[in-house]
């Protein structure tokens, strides 16, 4: 089981890290206004910002999943394999949705 | 200050109810003092537990007005202000046995699955271990040692309340003073058995144990130094 402690608070390390780039991205960025297009013509066919954003999706997937299972764990009587699979599901879940949109911003 | 005091006390065991009693207050009377003249003078089948009556044996714990206390070392000046009523019950987090009285078998199987004891290993050294009072490792279990096993922090923990497996700040103070402990034998069978789901991880930091420790201990850096030693170990 330290696995997943370990894994979250490493993950929490780089969401530290990402979540203060991201959100400092965003207030500098629309500072004098920005459209979606103009956006989109930055992020397309940036590396940095595909890989920042990969990065940024891969610790959420793994990160929220284990908090949310033991926030669950806590507040409410399920616990066991249903729940793991339920959590597992909802990891890939956001995994896929995180990198549709990296991808869809990149290419 | 009134000369009566009115005193909520808990009767039962996991069912029960409040029974309300009146009893005269006195210059310096604890709430020990109080559960004890209530037993004596106004009813005899309240159950509660004592022994050394000056903060040394940790058994009179209980909740006093909501808040885990040692009820030796309380004074009913302090708890009660004018006009207010005394509740006691008995410590949360265990079985209620009767009344004030709850089982403490659970809380202390939990400092045995946490390997809260010493181990000296197959061969025991010949000759005393020299361990200066200026070590890192000493200061780090000198600061936890003096625990005398009361239970407050464990009424205290939230987190036992919600994982009821939870080995809890006791336990786990204890094996942090362990593995602090540099003549110890046993600390890969001692990480393994607080890196559970039910150990180190498992604590919210909240702080309740460290807020209401009668000993001034603080479990809750004791507990960030397992969660440490186990991320160390795990990361290797």
């Amino acid at each position: 089981m330290p696995i997943l402690f370990i894994a979250q608070r490493t993950t929490a390390f780089v969401l530290a890290f990402a979540v203060a780039v991201h959100l400092a991205t965003i207030l500098y960025a629309v500072r004098g206004g920005l459209t979606a297009a103009d956006m989109l013509a930055r992020t397309h066919g940036n590396l940095v910002f595909a890989l920042f954003y990969g990065v940024f999706v891969v610790a959420v997937a793994i990160h929220a999943p284990i908090g949310l299972r033991n926030v669950l764990r806590e507040w409410t009587p399920w616990r066991g394999r249903s729940l793991d699979v339920a959590l597992a599901l909802f990891a890939a879940i956001l995994l896929a949705l995180g990198l549709r949109a990296v991808i869809a911003v990149y290419s | 200050m009134s000369d009566l005091l009115g005193v909520d006390v808990w009767r039962g065991a996991e069912q029960g109810a409040f029974q309300a009693f009146t009893i005269p207050r006195r210059t310096h009377q604890t709430v020990l003092d109080v559960v004890t003249e209530i037993q004596r003078e106004h009813d005899s089948t309240l159950s509660y537990r004592f022994a050394c009556r000056v903060g040394m044996c940790g058994s009179c714990a209980m909740v006093v007005n909501g808040r885990p206390r040692w009820t030796c070392r309380t004074r009913v000046v302090d708890v009660v202000k004018p006009g207010n009523r005394l509740r006691l019950e008995p410590l949360r987090n265990f079985t209620v046995v009767k009344d004030l009285a709850v089982e403490m078998t659970e809380f202390f199987a939990k400092w045995k699955k946490a390997r809260g004891f010493f181990e000296p290993g197959a061969a025991p050294e010949r000759d005393f271990a020299v361990v200066t009072p200026e070590t890192k490792e000493r200061k780090l279990a000198d600061a936890g040692i003096e625990c005398i096993g009361c239970g407050v922090c464990y009424s205290a923990c939230d987190v036992v309340a919600w994982e009821p497996d939870y080995l809890g700040p006791a336990a786990l103070n204890r094996a942090w003073t362990l593995v602090n402990d540099v003549r110890d034998r046993g600390q890969a069978d001692r990480l393994n058995a607080v890196s559970g789901s039910d150990g180190c991880q498992a604590c919210h930091t909240h702080m309740s144990c460290t807020r209401f420790c009668p000993k001034g201990i603080e479990p809750t850096y004791a507990i960030a130094g397992l969660k440490r030693a186990m991320f160390g170990r795990g990361a290797r």
